[in-house]
Formats: structure tokens, C-alpha cells, sequence
């Protein structure tokens, strides 16, 4: 044997050099999904005194939805399978080409070494005659052969790659669209983490299937199978002598597909906890400098370091294992055509040729299964990662847009608002019911102000209005049309929420504020910010609006995130605006400043607004105060303070914590 | 990767070129290096026994099937077989023992990477993204363990190999032996430049899929945002042309792997093509045998492997020489922040170690003082604090009031040294607090941050955080008085994990854990970074009441936006201009100073002519 046996296998070339398993970078930080720690942590229990440390930090999660049941596998395989099909359907005639390329660059490499056989043969001949002109035929024939196979050879790797790169494309982009069409209760319960996993670390592990090597390892089998019938028509008793060294290979392939698949496991949770420890520790350093902790993290990271070494060295000396157990069948099949082969052809039942030819066949024969040990990784992930996606992509929006949208009427005249009416809208979370059954009706025009406890159901109110989450009975109607029935452009169009999130996208000021209306000059932003009031702090960066926001807007303080926030709805201009919590955030100052600007923005427009800071309230026609999901009063606000209920009890209050 | 170069540039190591990088990483490899030995010695047995089975099929051709003798058949193919098996062995103890070392160093490496990162100042933090020094220790480590496992020692033993079948090939036909020899090398030429390419792409499509990632992650974060402004099709098309450079890119990658596979094979071929021409000629002359000729064509193809190897190898090489340059960059930061008297900053005694002018025990009462204290971030013009001074007697509460972006926070963190001052001295019961050590000043001063910092670990490791010996009953006092109840509650009460990779909780319920771990050490100091900005009014006043109570033992400075913080504090300081511009209770600043009236009182709209607004109207004159 020669060849790859001998090396580590990354010397394959291009493919594992990039390879670099699990350690690819961040990657993983998100892949470990929300709760690695169904299996060590659960035992810890709640008993955490009794347990070594070790584990006990980290803590109980719920089980990882993403970790499923043996009788599931066998579906989600199925589904994934599924989806995979589904992505290569368009390119059938392209995957039948490819294959096609393949097998004459396999043929090509499989005349070579018989040419070469055929050659020595000629050689007694040869020194008989001196006659070259059949020993040119021959080598004609080689270099058609080869020229073939390396023709075929570079078009086919690259007709791979566009296929890969294409479905891969089309992939990120079908799991994007349909990440943006899932409604909010969707992304709730599913986490931003994951949602982020699926779309980078698994098409990404998808991705490096073909650009590792998916090419050589399809031509691999291709050619096994080709030499391996090419064995059996030179002289087949030889042939079969070779191939009854698969026997023990089928055995210790199956092993070390067995053994890979639980190590290949370990290594990516182990290095998924070492890389959020990182993460974490870094993303927090000020806290664990100010409390000290030093040196408990770094006894937490070096037990997870050594866990993660351990799982890398078990995986490891699984290759170790394997890959010299091919090279030992190998290196066992060539003295077997030496001796039998060689007996052969002393007996005069076999040409010197065709032992030639097998001994160079058999140096292609077993270097295919040297690749498997090699992509066997990248082939799990991708699987698994297949698995995952297609069960994102059978996840049916539940707020789904109507098939046959219908258009609002033009608004009333004197007003850029609309009405909005909450029908005995009914709607709560699995079991608990937060709404059980409102009637409302604000005026297009009327900035209405609801106020309440944490949990009274003010948010999902404004969700609802939003169509983040569609009620469970009842209808919600823009200007008399159901939400439902409204396509997504003209919902948004009609209604923005503003929360106290104030999500900025990295990128430029301008740019975060222009999402509000896409194409807008910049004189239109800047309008828009100075009406807001934004336009001073913006003016005053370096680079003004072309001011970088840095990752989420961190290098803006909350409140001028918030400023942006309302100049990107200010610019949008909707018929109805939906405010919850959004000034809660800004320093005193800063909200005095956008109280003044949202007498602007809300003239001649309908407005919902949620506020504890009741200074909000102030600018309201209309105050609700809902408790348990209902309204109990309703009025507004100056008539409300003269009689003694929830407001004007909650007003005293806030007035007392001004003094 | 626009923020690498200005990186690099801010942390410039001491000018080491990447290959002195490398050559240092040699300390981490010597506890192995009679494993390295043992490896070269193995790999160079395992080439031998490959190289001889050519050599045995040339002499079964030449002896037994050319003379017809099967009585030598046997030996010499039990002699393969041995030698097979040999090698096989050979390898297995090989890898086995490789493992092992590669991984041990690639642990220690990671190990004190870590641990050196957390002895760096916050500044240093502040300037480097977290996946960049994530990139370091696990990307670039993974570079110099490849290189260090394989690399090295297959770069020796595919010289040897190559040397040792050229002469092979040499003694068996000598001219054609040294055309075989002078054709493979340019391909060795070649097959570096083509790792090179290769990489510089594969790192160009690593960055676009950098950048990808991060939009998808705005995208997922900002979902809310997305939808409620109706940006879905925006969206999309700003994800499609990013995922569409990541495509091209793996085009051009797919392109440059079938050109390279297809010559790998073709050049190779084209040498067995001349030998089969001109090796049946000599054979023909009987200028060499017909098992000579076999021998050479297998030979041949054994330095296929090595040749191509040695474009891997150095590329890899490369690599890891830029790995460990970046490597060495940190290791070679030095900690801005260190304990009194350390010799050297690099050799900053381990915590706890040093008891070195520890003027104050730590039962000290607690008085804060600002001795003129000034503050320029690195780089800046100005100063954000040009000159603070401030007394805070043991006990006393005073709230810090002023405008965002007026120093507030900075002031906050020179107290437990986050930050040096960059001028003036802050003094802890009469100690320059760059005199005490670091352990011993941050078990003195207890903060909690604006945005609360949770890890996903379990409640009571999160409240415990800097108190890992902090008995239940201390726990369960500091969760109450942070009106933290709701721990209980959760699905696994204190052993429930909560942070990132755990229960999702909301930004006040955050906030009243991160308060719960600053009180739970009773610090002398407390410092407190508008601790209850996120709280709703009912929490906050029950909050508030708690914390007054926790707040009368120790000297506390409390950050404020709001004037319901304000109210725990017996004194309030107006920082604008990078100095303490006022100094009173809330009432006295409130009626003798604009400035802060501006600040701290919701102040009247300007009037509204707009007649349906009487309720406004209302309520500003209440508050008047």
C-alpha cells in the first residue's frame, strides 16, 4: 500500500485543511442550542450540595427540543432525505451529469494501470523485435486515458461546487424567507439562538460537505466499484482473493461508523460548552473582574477544556484504529497477489501484465474507505443539520397572510389615522387565557394610553394590534377590515409598533432610520430625526449619520437607540402607532424630548400606548386601565383623576416619587 | 474584517515575525518532545517498510516468475506480508502516541490563552470583539496542532522518502531515475502555490460567511422590529446578495480545487506514461528488468503522496506561523492593571497570592474619596473626568446624576479598578486603592452594572458569583432583599439555569439577580449603575424599600436617571463637564439648580393650544 495510508489523511489536499472539525470558530457557541445539559446536569439534580462542583455550576435546563427519541430519527432521516431531494429536483439533468463525469474520469484512471499491464507484457517482444510502433499504440491509448480523466476530472469538481454553491444559496435564502414569515410566538418559543444555529452553523456544516470533499468522495466509490469489477473480468479467482479482504473492512467500517458517531458527538458538545464558557467570560469580563472570579472560571474551563480534550482524544485514536487497519488489509492484499497472483503466473494461468495491473489498482482500491474516516464528520453534520432544517421548514406560519388580500378604503378626510375595533377578542397563552373576551373601539385619530400592572395583558393587546399573534376568538379591524384579511404590506403600512427594544441593525444611522421607508433621501432621514429630536446628538457624531451603530447599536446609549427607533417609525408614517414601553429607557431629558416630538408624530393619527412612566400618559385623549385582561376604567385622563379609582391612585404614586 | 488590522495595530506585539511565533511554540511541546522523537522514529519505519514492498515485488518478478521457481515464492511473500503488517503497526503506535501529545498541547495552550484574557484590563476587551479572541483559541490553535502533529514530522519523513526513492530509482535506471527526480519537484512548487490560493480564498469565504452570520443574527435579534415595520422582502434581499458573495467565492473555490485535483492526477500519469515508453525500451536493451520496471512505476507513484504532502505541510506551516503570531499577540499583552509592587505586569502574582500593602484590612469602615480625579480614555482628546472630587463617609449613600454620555459609568468603574485614573488617586479608608491588591479591593467594593451580566449557570452560581463559599441562608437574604423572589419559582427553584443557554428571564428580573450578587458579599462600597431602570413602578418601589435597608451598612454610590433612585440616596452629586458641578440633597439641587431641575423633573410641556388636551394642562399644574 502507499498513498494516503501512511498520512494523516489531511494531506487529501484541499478539503481538510479547512476541515479543521470542530473548532471552526463561532459556530458552535450558537449550535449548542439553548440546553446541552439534558444528560450530566439532570442527574446533578436539585441535590447540587452532594455533587463535585464540577457540574453542579452549570445548573438545570429544560431538555433540548433539538434531542429527540431513536423511534424519531428514523423520520426526521426520512425528512431530511426528503428535503434534500426536494432541493435537488431542479437540478436533476445537472446531478445526472456530474455522474456521468464521474464515471469516465474513473474509467479513464481505470485503463491506465491496465494499459501499463498490457505494456509490460509487450516488453519479451519488445526485445525481440525493437519493433516500437505497438508500445506507441499503447502509450497513445494511456495518454487518451489520461488526458480523459483529467478533463472529466476538472469538470466535474467544478460542476460539483455550482451544484453545492446553488443549493446551499437556495437553501440560506428559503430558510430566511421563512424564518421572516414564522410569526413572533414562533421566534418565543424557538429562541433567537437557534433560529441563528440553523441558518449558519447548519447550512454552513451543509456547505462544507461539498467544498470538503463530496467530489472525491462520490468519484471514491465510483472508482471502488469499478476496480473492484475490474479485479473480477482481468482474472477473477485473483479478484476474489482481494476482495475477501473486505470482509474484515465491512466490520471495522461498521465499528468505527458506530463509534465515530457517539465521539463525533462528544467532541461537538464538549467544545460547544468550552466556547460559551469563553464567550460568556469574555462578553462579561468586567463582572468577573469586579467579583473576583477568576480563578473559580478558570477551574470551571479547565474542566471543561479536559472534557473537551478527552472527547478529541478518544475521537482521534478511533482513526488511529481504523486507519491502519486499512492500510493492514491493504498491505495484506498486496502480498496475497504476490503470492497467489505470483503462482499464478508461474503456473502460466496469468500474464505478468495482469499482476502488474492488480497491484496498481490495488493502490486506488482501499483509499477510498481512508477518505470515509476522513469526511465521516462532515457527512453526520451535515446529516443532522439536514434533519434540523427540514423540521424548521415544515413548521407552518400560524399567522398566515389570506390568499385573497383585501384593500383598505382611502382614509377619512382630516386624518391620517384609522379606527381600530377589538371584536370580544379573546386570547391566551397555552393554558392561561390573558384576554378573555375585549371589546374596543378607538376613533382614527385618538391616542389612547393603557395603563396597568405587569401581566394585566397591555402587551399582548399592542401584539395583537401588531399581528404578532392572531386572537383565538374574536376579530381585531383596521378601518372595518380584519387584520387577517389585510396583506402583510398593507398591515404594515397601516400599523407600527414601537417597543422598548429599540433593535438597531448594524450599519449606519442613516441606514437604521431609512428601514422605516425604504429609498428615502437623506433629507427625508434628517427631517425625520429632527422632528424627532435626534437630529443634535446625531449631528454631534464624527461621522454624523454616516455614524457606524456597531453590533446592535451598542456604541449608542439606550435612549439615542430609541431616538433612531422613533425616527425610523416617524419616517414610515403609519395610520396607527403602537407604543409599548418605548420611552421607558430614556433618561428624563430624552423623553421630555420625544413627549414633545410625539405630539408631532401622533397629530391626525390613531395611537395605542402602554407606559408605566405615567408622564407618557400626559399626551393621551383617552386613558384604559386594564386589569386581568379587562378594561375597568375608561375616560379621559383629567376625568379620570377626579374620581378615586386604579389612575388616579397610580397617579398620586408616581407624583410622590417625583418630589 | 474591518476591525482586525486596527486590532492588530492598537496590540502590536514586540515585532516578532510569524515564524518566531511558531518557533515559540515549541514550550508548549517540549513536556512531549521524546514523543515527537518516538513519532519521527515510527514514521520513518512505516516509509521504510513501504518503500522495500516494491523492492519484493521486483524480486518476485525477477526470481521466481521469471526463473519459474516457486520454492522462493513463499519467503519473499511472507516477507511482504511481515513487513505489511509492520507497517500497519507502526502507524497505529504512531497515531496512538500523536493523539495524545497534540492534544495535550493544544489543552494547555487553550488553558493559559483563558486564563491570560481574564487577567487583561476591560479596555483591552472593550477593543477586540469576542469572536476574534474566540477565533484565536480555537481556529488558530487548530492550526499549530495540525502543524505540530503532522507537519513537522512529515516534513522530515517525506524528505527522507523522496531522497531515498530518487535513489532507489537512480540505482535501478539512473537516467531515468534523475528525470523522475528533477519532474516531481516543480510539482512540489505547485502544489504550495495551490494550497495558498486555496486558503486565501477559503479565508475570504470564512469572512463572507463572517459577515452573513451576522447579519442573520440582526435578523433573528431584531425579528420584532423586522415585522412590525413590514421589512420582510427588505430583508430578504439584503440576506440574498450576501449569501450570493459567499456563493461566488465558492465557486472560484470549486473552480481552483478541479483544476488542481485534475493536474494532481494528470502529471503523475504523464510520468508513467514516459516511464512505460522509455522503461519497456531499456527493459527491452536489458538495461533493466521487467520486475525493474514494475518496481519503478510503483516506486513513482509512492512520491505522488509526499510530493503533493509537501504543498500541505507548508502551507500549513504557514498558517500556523500566523496562528501563533496571533497567539502570542495576547499572550504578550500585558495586564494594564495589576497589584501593587509586581514586578513585572506579566508576572502579576495569581489572586490571593500577594498580601503586598494591604494598608486597609478589610473590615474598614468604608470611606470613599475622590482625590481630584481625571480620566482620558486612551487615544481620546479630552478627558471625560478632568477633575472629581468627592467624600463619602462610611454609610452614606450618594447618588450620581448627569446627562448621558457625562462620565457617569466611567466614574463607576475606577472603583473597583476596571480603569485606572489617569490622574488624581481614589483612596479607600485613606489608601490609595492602587495600593491595596486586587482581590482584596473587589472583595471591598461590590457593583452592579446597567446591563446585567448573567452566565448560563445556575441561580445560585450566578448570585453567588463572587462568593462561591456564601452559605444558602446568605443567598436566600441577598435574592430577598433584591425582591428577587421569583428564583423560587422557576422550574428547578436556585439550581435552574438561567443566562443565554438557559431560562430566558426579563430585563428587570435580570437586573434584581445582578442586584442580588452585589449585595450578597455585604461589601463595604457598594456601586450601583442605575440598578432599576428596568424595573416597572410596583417592583421598583418595593425594590427601593429593601435596598435602602441594605444600603445604610455600606458606603453605596448609585448611578441615576430617574428621581425614584435618587430618594435612596441621603446626598446627590451632578457630574457635567467632568467635575462634581453640585452637591446637595435631592430638594436643595431640585430648587437651586437648573441644571439638574433639567435633568431630574419631568418640566412642563410647552403649552398646548390644542383645547382637548385640558387633561395635559391638568396634570402639569398638579406637579407644580
Amino acid at each position: 500500500m502507499s498513498g494516503p495510508a501512511q498520512g494523516a489523511g489531511p494531506a487529501q489536499g484541499a478539503g481538510p485543511a479547512q476541515g479543521a472539525g470542530p473548532a471552526q470558530g463561532a459556530g458552535p457557541a450558537q449550535g449548542a442550542g439553548p440546553a446541552q445539559g439534558a444528560g450530566p446536569a439532570q442527574g446533578a439534580g436539585p441535590a447540587a450540595g452532594a455533587e463535585p462542583a464540577v457540574e453542579a455550576w452549570r445548573g438545570i435546563a429544560a431538555e433540548d427540543e433539538d434531542d429527540i427519541s431513536a423511534s424519531l430519527s428514523a423520520l426526521l432521516r426520512l425528512r431530511g432525505r426528503r428535503l434534500l431531494q426536494d432541493l435537488l429536483r431542479p437540478y436533476r439533468a445537472s446531478v445526472t451529469g456530474i455522474l456521468v463525469l464521474i464515471l469516465i474520469a474513473n474509467l479513464g484512471a481505470l485503463a491506465g494501470p491496465w494499459l501499463v499491464g498490457i505494456g509490460v507484457d509487450r516488453v519479451p517482444q519488445l526485445t525481440r523485435s525493437h519493433d516500437l510502433a505497438p508500445m506507441v499504440v499503447i502509450i497513445g491509448f494511456f495518454a487518451v486515458a489520461v488526458l480523459t480523466q483529467a478533463v472529466a476530472t476538472r469538470a466535474f469538481i467544478a460542476a460539483m461546487g455550482r451544484l453545492g454553491g446553488t443549493v446551499v444559496l437556495e437553501l440560506r435564502c428559503r430558510l430566511f424567507a421563512h424564518f421572516q414569515r414564522l410569526p413572533v410566538a414562533f421566534h418565543e418559543r424557538y429562541t433567537s439562538g437557534r433560529v441563528i444555529s440553523r441558518q449558519v452553523s447548519d447550512v454552513d456544516s451543509i456547505s462544507d460537505l461539498f467544498d470538503e470533499g463530496l467530489d472525491s468522495l462520490v468519484s471514491a466509490v465510483f472508482s471502488l466499484l469499478l476496480v473492484g469489477a475490474g479485479m473480477l473480468l482481468l482474472d477473477w479467482q485473483l479478484g476474489l482473493v482481494v476482495l475477501a479482504g473486505f470482509a474484515p473492512l465491512i466490520w471495522l467500517t461498521a465499528w468505527f461508523r458506530r463509534e465515530s458517531a457517539l465521539a463525533y458527538r462528544r467532541t461537538r458538545d464538549t467544545i460547544a460548552l468550552v466556547i460559551v464558557q469563553f464567550v460568556e467570560t469574555f462578553g462579561g469580563i468586567q463582572a468577573v473582574q469586579a467579583f473576583r472570579r477568576e480563578q473559580r472560571n478558570e477551574e470551571i474551563f479547565g474542566e471543561l477544556n479536559q472534557g473537551y480534550a478527552d472527547a478529541s482524544l478518544r475521537s482521534s485514536r478511533l482513526i488511529a484504529i481504523y486507519s491502519p487497519g486499512i492500510t493492514l488489509v491493504g498491505n495484506l492484499a498486496v502480498g496475497a497477489v504476490l503470492l497467489y497472483g505470483g503462482l499464478r503466473v508461474i503456473d502460466g494461468d496469468m500474464k505478468v501484465g495482469v499482476l502488474v495491473t492488480f497491484l496498481l489498482y490495488l493502490q486506488r482500491f482501499f483509499d477510498p474507505l481512508q477518505d470515509l474516516s476522513q469526511f465521516y464528520n462532515t457527512f453526520q453534520s451535515a446529516a443532522a443539520a439536514l434533519e434540523k432544517i427540514s423540521g424548521v421548514l415544515d413548521e407552518e406560519p400560524q399567522v398566515a397572510e389570506p390568499a385573497d388580500p383585501v384593500t383598505l378604503p382611502p382614509p377619512g378626510t382630516g386624518t391620517s389615522g384609522r379606527s381600530v375595533t377589538f371584536e370580544s377578542v379573546r386570547f391566551g397563552y397555552r393554558r392561561k387565557t390573558v384576554l378573555p373576551g375585549l371589546d374596543l373601539s378607538i376613533p382614527a385619530g385618538q391616542t389612547a394610553a393603557l395603563v396597568g400592572a405587569t401581566g394585566a395583558g397591555k402587551t399582548t393587546i399592542a401584539r395583537l394590534l401588531a399581528r404578532f399573534y392572531d386572537p383565538g376568538q374574536g376579530r381585531i379591524l383596521l378601518d372595518g377590515v380584519d387584520l387577517r384579511q389585510l396583506s402583510e404590506q398593507s398591515l404594515r403600512a397601516g400599523i407600527i409598533m414601537i417597543t422598548q427594544e429599540n433593535f438597531l441593525f448594524s450599519g449606519t444611522i442613516a441606514e437604521n432610520i431609512e428601514l422605516g421607508k425604504p429609498g428615502s433621501s437623506r433629507a427625508e432621514v434628517q427631517a425625520a430625526a429632527a422632528a424627532i429630536g435626534a437630529h443634535e446628538f446625531i449631528a454631534a457624531l464624527p461621522d454624523g449619520y454616516d455614524a457606524q451603530v456597531g453590533k446592535r447599536g451598542g456604541r449608542l446609549s439606550a435612549g439615542q437607540r430609541q431616538l433612531i427607533s422613533f425616527a425610523r417609525a416617524f419616517i414610515a408614517a403609519p395610520a396607527v402607532l403602537v407604543l409599548d414601553e418605548a420611552t421607558s429607557l430614556l433618561d428624563i431629558p430624552s423623553e421630555r424630548l420625544v413627549q414633545g416630538a410625539l405630539r408631532t408624530i401622533l397629530a391626525g393619527r390613531t395611537a395605542l400606548i402602554i407606559a408605566h412612566r405615567l408622564s407618557t400618559v400626559e399626551i393621551a385623549d383617552r386613558v384604559l386601565v386594564i386589569d386581568d385582561g379587562r378594561i375597568v376604567e375608561d375616560g379621559p385622563p383629567g376625568q379620570l383623576l377626579t374620581t378615586d379609582g386604579e389612575f388616579s391612585a397610580l397617579h398620586a404614586s408616581w407624583r410622590d416619587s417625583l418630589a | 474584517m474591518p476591525s482586525e488590522p486596527s486590532a492588530q495595530l492598537l496590540h502590536a506585539p514586540g515585532g516578532q515575525t510569524p515564524f518566531q511565533a511558531l518557533w515559540r511554540t515549541r514550550e508548549y511541546l517540549r513536556p512531549y518532545r521524546w514523543q515527537l522523537a518516538l513519532m519521527l522514529t515510527l514514521a520513518i519505519g512505516s516509509v521504510g517498510s513501504e518503500i522495500v514492498i516494491p523492492l519484493l515485488t521486483k524480486a518476485v518478478i525477477d526470481g521466481p516468475i521469471a526463473h519459474s521457481e516457486r520454492r522462493l515464492l513463499l519467503p519473499l511473500g511472507l516477507a511482504a506480508i511481515g513487513l505489511g503488517t509492520a507497517q500497519a503497526a507502526l502507524n497505529l503506535i504512531r497515531r496512538w502516541v500523536q493523539a495524545s501529545a497534540v492534544t495535550g498541547m493544544e489543552l494547555s495552550m487553550r488553558d493559559d490563552i483563558y486564563a491570560h484574557l481574564q487577567r487583561l484590563h476591560s479596555d483591552f476587551h472593550g477593543s477586540w470583539q469576542s469572536g476574534q479572541l474566540l477565533s484565536r483559541a480555537t481556529t488558530d490553535l487548530s492550526a499549530i496542532r495540525r502543524f505540530a502533529g503532522f507537519g513537522t514530522i512529515f516534513f522530515i519523513t517525506n524528505v527522507v522518502t523522496y531522497v531515498t526513492v530518487i535513489a532507489l530509482l537512480i540505482d535501478l535506471n539512473w537516467w531515468l531515475g534523475l528525470l523522475t527526480g528533477c519532474v516531481f519537484l516543480p510539482v512540489a512548487v505547485a502544489c504550495f502555490r495551490f494550497e495558498r490560493r486555496y486558503r486565501v480564498l477559503s479565508r475570504r469565504a470564512q469572512d463572507q460567511q463572517g459577515d452573513l452570520a451576522t447579519y442573520v443574527e440582526d435578523a433573528a435579534a431584531g425579528i420584532r422590529v423586522l415585522k412590525a415595520l413590514g421589512r420582510r422582502d427588505k430583508a430578504a434581499e439584503r440576506h440574498t446578495a450576501q449569501a450570493a458573495r459567499v456563493y461566488r467565492t465558492q465557486l472560484d473555490m470549486a473552480r481552483l480545487r478541479g483544476t488542481f485535483w485534475a493536474g494532481l492526477d494528470l502529471i503523475p500519469n504523464i510520468m508513467i506514461g514516459m516511464i512505460l515508453l522509455l522503461g519497456t525500451l531499456a527493459a527491452s536493451r536489458h538495461e533493466l528488468s521487467l520486475g525493474g520496471l514494475v518496481a519503478f512505476i510503483t516506486l513513482t507513484l509512492q512520491l505522488v503522496w509526499p510530493i503533493e504532502a509537501m504543498g500541505y505541510i507548508l502551507a500549513t506551516g504557514q498558517e500556523a506561523a500566523t496562528a501563533a503570531q496571533r497567539i502570542y499577540e495576547i499572550l504578550d499583552t500585558e495586564p494594564a492593571i495589576t497589584d501593587p509592587g509586581a514586578a513585572r505586569p506579566g508576572a502579576a502574582p495569581r489572586q490571593g497570592a500577594a498580601r503586598h500593602g494591604a494598608a486597609a484590612g478589610p473590615a474598614g469602615p468604608g470611606r470613599l474619596v475622590f482625590d481630584h480625579v481625571a480620566f482620558r480614555y486612551p487615544g481620546a482628546q479630552r478627558p471625560v473626568l478632568s477633575d472629581i472630587g468627592l467624600e463619602l463617609e462610611p454609610g452614606e449613600t450618594l447618588a450620581l446624576v448627569g446627562a448621558t454620555g457625562a462620565g457617569k459609568t466611567t466614574l463607576l468603574q475606577l472603583i473597583p479598578r476596571l480603569a485606572d485614573v489617569t490622574g488624581g488617586a481614589i483612596r479607600l479608608d485613606g489608601t490609595d486603592i492602587r495600593e491595596l491588591t486586587l482581590p482584596l479591593l473587589r472583595t471591598r467594593v461590590g457593583c452592579a452594572f446597567e446591563d446585567p451580566t448573567l452566565f448560563s449557570a445556575s441561580v445560585r452560581e450566578n448570585v453567588s458569583f463572587g462568593a462561591a463559599d456564601a452559605s444558602q441562608a446568605a443567598i436566600e437574604a441577598a435574592l430577598a432583599a433584591a425582591q428577587a423572589g421569583f428564583v423560587y419559582d422557576l422550574p428547578w427553584g436556585l439550581d435552574t439555569r438561567i443566562g443565554e443557554q438557559g431560562m430566558a428571564l426579563s430585563g428587570g428580573q435580570r437586573q434584581r439577580v445582578a442586584l442580588a450578587r452585589a449585595i450578597l458579599a455585604r461589601p463595604s462600597v457598594l456601586v450601583l449603575d442605575d440598578p432599576l431602570s428596568a424595573l416597572d413602578v410596583h417592583t421598583e418601589a418595593k425594590v427601593t424599600e429593601a435596598l435602602s435597608r441594605v444600603l445604610s451598612a455600606s458606603t453605596a454610590l448609585v448611578v441615576a436617571h430617574r428621581p425614584s433612585t435618587v430618594l435612596l440616596a441621603d446626598r446627590v452629586a451632578l457630574l457635567d463637564g467632568g467635575v462634581i458641578s453640585a452637591l446637595g440633597t435631592h430638594r436643595e439641587l431640585l430648587a437651586g439648580n437648573p441644571r439638574y431641575r433639567d435633568l431630574m423633573s419631568a418640566a412642563p410641556l410647552p403649552a398646548e393650544p390644542d383645547p382637548g388636551d385640558a387633561a395635559g394642562q391638568d396634570l402639569t399644574g398638579a406637579r407644580r
